[in-house]
């Protein structure tokens, strides 16, 4: 069961910002399905189903690929060639 | 030499985000050549938006074609538009997005299934032979079913992901829609193959000829498939169409799921997990609506998702950031990976004495618009498709009937690899129902 600022909490760490006046159905909607995931505590403990992949690796080479224009070309503030992000401190 | 599509069927389902009436092909002599093809909305094509049918990608025009875009323009297909989706692929209706519902060719009151609605929508109504879906736990197979087409989940690796927009990478594969067997048969040879982009693609290209020769071929129906939640009349629809399987030669036999106790469950916590670390990418930085580049970036950023995320993509990412947040790791997402481990198990005990498995694709027909408001009645709704996905073997929707003047899907799921023969019992079934 989560309470409502734990669901704000969780908004936080997912940086979504949740309206005060939705937080309620939300957290109703979430506890809702939680409870449907707890059929997961009837799985007892077991493998993983990992032993048969593999990893697929490359040399780290460049090869051809989008041009600086074009990487850039979605982006709403550039600068030389490179795109402007909010500030993080 | 690049030829002129006229693209003028009238889109009376609300199938297209963007459409096309003048598209290009090129005289390549392929065996799409001449074909106007729709493409899901989250496949990425070069010069045309693409959108996931979000807000947050409003006006994002992609620099690169996709992997299977690159290989429709040289089999000389002609790109016709975007479908309409649930956002991101999150839903199982087409209602979750941003350019409103499409609605069912059958009957405009009713949903067209999801989340490629928009695509099976477009072939179901006549506008296109062909397009392109997303299957990520029955995507392709939930619309074909509930508009009367055929849908082919490839097993997971035949076809490249490559510009695909991620929502859940290990679940989640490319596939073709068409109103025959056939037309998804050469839609599938045209985008199967190895590609180095995608490291998940194996080299295992598709060239095959459907044959309706299923004479001996061993097919299991799960109880599990025919359980509590199961329209009975849609039951009783899919039993008769694997009745005409065995008319058809093959040789059917019961067995046993025990693991789709929990498969919805394990399907939801990895879906959503994945997709709380995929969509991050949406700052709004490098595409979509603009930031203000003068706030603070936590700030910013959560407002901007805030607005612009519809609220499943929100719910589905808040659910897989407490599935995986510390402390609740364990709980859930550990076990849903035992969980999903057991899937695969359970497919691959019952593929040593079967070849194929067959049950309904969906519980039900196609909803009202609206009647699943309910995220979790929503999600319940896709039991009979996740085992596929979790279980990464292909599976194809062919249409078997009607219950209430709508389409019912059978669904017939195979070993990993051997998509050819799931286009084949496929076959069998609507040669026999010729």
């Amino acid at each position: 069961m989560v309470l409502e600022n734990d669901v704000e909490g969780i908004a936080k760490l997912a940086d979504i910002h949740i309206q005060k006046e939705e937080l309620g159905e939300f957290t109703s909607q979430f506890n809702h399905i939680l409870e449907y995931f707890d059929i997961l505590d009837t799985v007892s403990d077991g493998e993983e189903g990992e032993a048969d992949l593999v990893n697929v690796l490359r040399e780290d080479e460049v090869t051809p690929s989008l041009t600086q224009e074009a990487a850039c070309a979605n982006a709403h503030e550039t600068e030389d060639g490179h795109i402007r992000a909010p500030r993080v401190m | 030499m690049v030829k002129e599509y006229f693209f003028e069927e009238a889109d009376r389902t609300n199938a297209f985000i963007t459409r096309l009436d003048l598209a290009m092909y090129e005289e390549t002599g392929g065996p799409l050549e001449g074909k106007g093809i729709a493409v899901k909305d989250n496949i990425s094509t070069a010069g045309i938006p693409t959108t996931c049918a979000s807000r947050i990608l409003a006006g994002y025009v992609p620099p690169f074609d996709a992997h299977v875009i690159t290989h429709l323009r040289e089999a000389g297909a002609a790109i016709v538009g975007k479908t309409n989706m649930d956002e991101f692929g999150m839903g199982t209706t087409t209602e979750n997005s941003a350019f409103g519902p499409t609605t069912n060719p059958h009957d405009a009151s009713r949903v067209p299934g999801g989340s490629s609605g928009g695509s099976a929508a477009a072939v179901g109504d006549g506008m296109v032979d062909m397009a392109l879906g997303s299957d990520t736990g029955g995507s392709i197979r939930c619309p074909a079913a509930f508009c009367g087409i055929v849908g082919l989940k490839p097993t997971f690796g035949r076809v490249s992901r490559y510009g695909l927009i991620a929502y859940s990478n290990s679940l989640e594969q490319i596939g073709p829609l068409g109103r025959t067997v056939t037309d998804v048969n050469t839609l599938m040879s045209a985008i199967a193959g190895p590609d180095p982009r995608d490291t998940t693609a194996y080299d295992r290209p598709y060239t095959h000829t459907p044959s309706g020769n299923i004479a001996g071929m061993k097919i299991a129906i799960p109880d599990e498939f025919f359980g509590e939640g199961v329209d009975p009349a849609v039951a009783e629809s899919v039993r008769n169409a694997i009745g005409k399987l065995e008319d058809a030669g093959a040789e059917t036999m019961t067995c046993s799921i025990p693991s789709m106790a929990y498969a919805l469950a394990a399907y939801y916590v990895t879906c959503t997990s994945e997709a709380s670390s995929n969509l991050s990418r949406f700052d709004g930085v490098r595409f979509g609506p603009s930031v203000e580049t003068k706030r603070s970036w936590h700030d910013e950023f959560r407002d901007h998702r805030g607005t612009l995320f519809g609220k499943e993509v929100q719910r589905r990412i808040l659910l897989g950031t407490f599935a995986l947040s510390a402390g609740y790791y364990g709980k859930y997402y550990a076990k849903a990976q035992v969980a999903r481990e057991n899937v695969r198990k359970d497919f691959l005990r019952i593929f040593k004495d079967a070849d194929i498995i067959a049950g309904p694709t969906m519980p039900q027909i196609a909803f009202k618009l609206g009647e699943k408001s309910d995220p979790l009645s929503m999600y319940l709704a896709d039991i009979l498709t996740v085992p596929a996905n979790l279980a990464g073997v292909p599976a194809i929707s062919v249409p078997c009937g009607m219950v209430e003047k709508m389409p019912v899907g059978l669904q017939l799921i195979g070993r990993h690899f051997e998509d050819e023969r799931v286009v084949d019992a496929a076959f069998a079934y609507e040669m026999e129902v010729a």
